[in-house]
């Protein structure tokens, strides 16, 4: 590692206690950031410093670190997971940024999301969304045969488009309205694509948008600020098969 | 839930009463543009549709229920919106909401507020200054009305301020009802939002072309 030039960055950061804390940014300097290391690996750095001077170190979800499990949640210069297309922020790499540079903090900020402490949020909103339809009800039994429903290619494409959401939950920390309606268009759209979804996909629709606002996000009004954030590149055209479902769930 | 407790149900509806909205908008431009026929042209068209009172009033009501239905669940979205993100980034980068998507609710409070302004002005007469007299075959003179009012002073301003905020209303707006309806794609979405703010583009234009014509002096 010696061999690579360091960076020195300045972060302000989001630090609160708990959920009642009322919060602050702090500011702290990142020393020997080589361009390889990953944001939270940069963080990591920062941390153990902060260890070593005896200070409380910066809390922030963290799991695979390999862009795939939803549990990173940072608003990185006012972009949740830092703006780098298709990019979760444990996949953002230091290379993004130069030497001096000066990066803002912050956890995902929504009613629905309130902060357990500096930068994790309390993300059961999206939970319940899912449990008040986000499944298909089955009888369990034998193991139906793996052709016994065939699917078209283009169908379980679609599906697995809309399947590829990691419920982070940057669509709404991007929303200015908070809404959860990628996250549950995403859902929606993929279930009712499919033939084990078809059968309740009228009252999945009303259910989980239901959960949604009962949850405290906000209404979707089509900014689609949550296609640009979401790491996953989620588009918006499964809101509008949402929409489409509610309307065929009107008319049941 | 119902249909207007609903997230989406209420996007719907405004959805729907927006677009009835707009079509009125797209004709009432059209009739307007008969000013440029002269005096004759606008006062035989607004003698046309005067003398179809039942017409007139059956559509005065419906457009105030539409106004009614897309203002009240607008303020009502907006209030919960605004409740559902209590604490806002201290550095927020938008990517893809505009000015317009993010205006919504104020260029609709604008807009309401001109409708009033409009209909105390054009309609009911009230505002002072307004010229009502008849023309030489007795109808209702609206060309010297028009034109008097917009030659100077503060009105044609106020007209040309309120139809740019119709313009952004109407740039997001339009678009939105295709996604809200679920009448798109991810291939025709983009399309259909840069259609939306040409259509509203087109509308400013036409629009706002009575009141710079006439503060030009060509109609007089």
């Amino acid at each position: 590692m010696s061999d690579h030039k360091t960076m020195t960055l300045t972060l302000i950061v989001w630090r609160q206690k708990g959920p009642n804390d009322p919060g602050k940014f702090e500011t702290y300097t990142a020393k020997g950031i080589t361009e390889h290391h990953s944001f939270l690996e940069m963080l990591d750095v920062v941390n153990e410093d902060l260890i070593k001077e005896g200070k409380d170190p910066i809390a922030f979800d963290h799991d695979c670190r390999e862009g795939i499990c939803g549990m990173c949640s940072q608003v990185v210069n006012g972009v949740p997971h830092g703006g780098q297309e298709r990019t979760t922020v444990c996949q953002l790499h230091m290379r993004t940024f130069k030497d001096g540079d000066t990066i803002y903090i912050e956890p995902w900020r929504a009613r629905a999301f309130p902060v357990t402490r500096d930068l994790i949020v309390d993300r059961s909103g999206l939970d319940n969304i899912i449990q008040a339809g986000g499944y298909t009800s089955c009888h369990t039994g034998g193991v139906a045969d793996g052709n016994a429903l065939l699917i078209p290619k283009e169908i379980a494409d679609y599906a697995m488009d809309a399947a590829e959401c990691i419920g982070c939950g940057a669509c709404v920390a991007s929303c200015p309205n908070s809404s959860a309606m990628l996250f549950t268009g995403a859902k929606v759209a993929q279930l009712a694509a499919l033939p084990q979804g078809k059968a309740e996909a009228a009252v999945r629709v009303c259910a989980m948008t239901d959960a949604l606002k009962e949850s405290g996000f906000g209404n979707c009004s089509n900014h689609y600020e949550c296609e640009a954030a979401c790491p996953k590149g989620i588009s918006v055209k499964f809101i509008a098969r949402l929409n489409r479902e509610y309307q065929k769930a009107l008319l049941k | 839930m119902q249909i207007t407790n609903s997230a989406v149900g209420r996007k719907l509806l405004m959805a729907i009463t927006g677009q009835l909205m707009v079509l009125f908008v797209i004709v009432h431009m059209l009739g307007n543009s008969s000013i440029f026929l002269g005096a004759n042209g606008i006062n035989a068209y607004a003698k046309h549709l005067h003398d179809l009172p039942p017409l007139v009033w059956a559509f005065r009501f419906s457009m105030l229920a539409f106004i009614l239905v897309h203002a009240w669940f607008g303020i009502q979205v907006s209030v919960e919106n605004s409740a559902a993100t209590p604490k806002k980034y201290s550095v927020q980068k938008h990517l893809r909401a505009t000015l317009s998507s993010k205006s919504m609710i104020w260029t609709g409070v604008i807009i309401a507020l001109f409708v009033i302004y409009h209909l105390l002005h054009f309609t009911v007469h009230a505002i002072p200054g307004v010229v009502t007299g008849v023309d030489a075959i007795g109808r209702f003179d609206v060309y010297t009305m028009v034109v008097n009012a917009f030659q100077s002073g503060l009105v044609p301003v106020i007209y040309i301020a309120a139809m740019i905020a119709v313009f952004l209303h109407l740039s997001h707006g339009v678009g939105s009802f295709f996604q809200t309806l679920g009448w798109n794609n991810a291939n025709t979405l983009p399309k259909i939002s840069n259609t939306s703010r040409g259509f509203s583009f087109v509308l400013l234009l036409g629009y706002i072309a009575i009141p710079v014509v006439i503060l030009a002096g060509i109609l007089k």
